[in-house]
């Protein structure tokens, strides 16, 4: 399925070379994530590491840290987030894309962040992460960005609007994709309706803690509210 | 203030293979077709711009856009899945009440949307990708 990557900047002087530079940058970064992370590239790190022929501890370092944040995550969830989901062949292999999917648009954003006097709202395939200040506004966040969360039983009514000056909306859920989220527990893929937004400060976490608590039991939401600072979550 | 935003059809083409999970009905990978430039003049009277084309697991959906003094007026699904009878059933009930929810929404003042879907995924891309073009 195509996900394409939209990155608004507003403030005076958006024609600027800086700016464009900016967005430039975080593209590269979004292009670097594909060529590592990417399973339809045959001789990407990931798909060379699933196949077995290369050690992790020889990947590239940003390899490396995706795995570490592959554990950590589900360490934090008390696994109900994993990165080893079945392969075609059912069985379970390493794949981060769930993870990497955050992980790149957050360092993408990075670099919209450093345009000084400029907001940013970068969405890559319904994970939405905003920031930035506004010199036309003294220096101040400004006016919010309007974030709609889909209603995942009737996808062409937005279910609520989530404003934002910084941080991130991610939202897990079968009606993107059906069944493609993955239970470790229980071995099974989650049929489920429904979905879970999370909004908080970090677009990679609020990601990991949106899957969790979709796929995982009732009780996680006590875990999510102790631990994930910052963060709320809404259950549609 | 002026806003401005930016997509690039590299972008979309190189991360479509990333982030495409596997799916028993994996299909076809986004088309490469280029934009259409925008026709008609941009001043007071109307422009029109045309979304890039938005696969989803059923067949591309684009969308083209109408945009008067700055307002969206018009959506209209230029294509949409017709390949079997299911395609034109949620085609037919989705598309239609997209193209007012597109006005709507842009009245609304929606920025972005978290959790677009199939179908409407198609569509809502390519929507966010038309009122991209438009620079709204």
């Amino acid at each position: 399925m195509g996900m394409p990557i939209s990155i608004h900047v507003r403030g005076a002087d958006v024609d600027s070379p800086t700016v464009a530079q900016g967005v430039e940058a975080a593209f590269a970064l979004l292009r670097e994530a594909d060529r590592l992370f990417s399973t339809y590239q045959r001789d990407s790190e990931i798909c060379r590491i699933r196949r077995g022929e290369l050690d992790p501890t020889q990947a590239d370092p940003l390899v490396r840290q995706v795995m570490t944040l592959c554990q950590e995550a589900g360490e934090l969830t008390r696994g109900a987030f994993t990165c080893l989901l079945p392969d075609v062949d059912g069985v379970l292999r390493f794949d981060p894309a769930g993870l990497v999917k955050g992980w790149a648009a957050s360092r993408a954003a990075c670099r919209l962040a450093d345009l000084p006097g400029f907001r940013y709202c970068l969405n890559a395939g319904g994970d939405v992460v905003v920031g930035g200040t506004d010199d036309e506004a003294g220096g101040e966040p400004g006016a919010p960005w309007r974030v709609g969360i889909e209603n995942p039983r009737d996808r062409s009514q937005i279910a609520e609007v989530v404003e934002l000056q910084h941080g991130a909306v991610a939202t897990s859920g079968t009606a993107a994709r059906g069944a493609h989220l993955y239970d470790p527990a229980r071995g099974t893929f989650v049929d489920r309706t429904g979905s879970v937004t999370v909004v908080g400060p970090d677009l990679m976490w609020a990601d990991v803690w949106a899957t969790a608590l979709f796929v995982g039991p009732a009780s996680l939401h006590g875990l999510f509210s102790e631990v994930a600072d910052g963060y709320r979550v809404i259950s549609l | 203030m002026r806003r401005i935003v930016f997509v690039t059809l590299t972008t979309v083409t190189a991360l479509v293979l990333l982030f495409s999970y596997h799916t028993s009905t994996n299909s076809a990978k986004v088309a490469s077709t280029p934009a259409v430039r925008p026709r008609g003049s941009s001043g007071p009277a109307a422009a029109t711009y045309t979304g890039e084309v938005g696969d989803t697991l059923w067949g591309p959906v684009q969308v083209r856009i109408t945009v008067r003094g700055g307002k969206i007026t018009l959506s209209e699904a230029v294509q949409y899945p017709k390949q079997n009878r299911r395609d034109v059933e949620i085609s037919g009930t989705a598309l239609p009440i997209l193209n007012q929810e597109a006005v709507q929404r842009q009245s609304a003042a929606i920025d972005t949307v978290s959790g677009a879907t199939l179908t409407s995924d198609g569509y809502q891309r390519s929507l966010q990708s038309a009122i991209d073009k438009a620079h709204l």
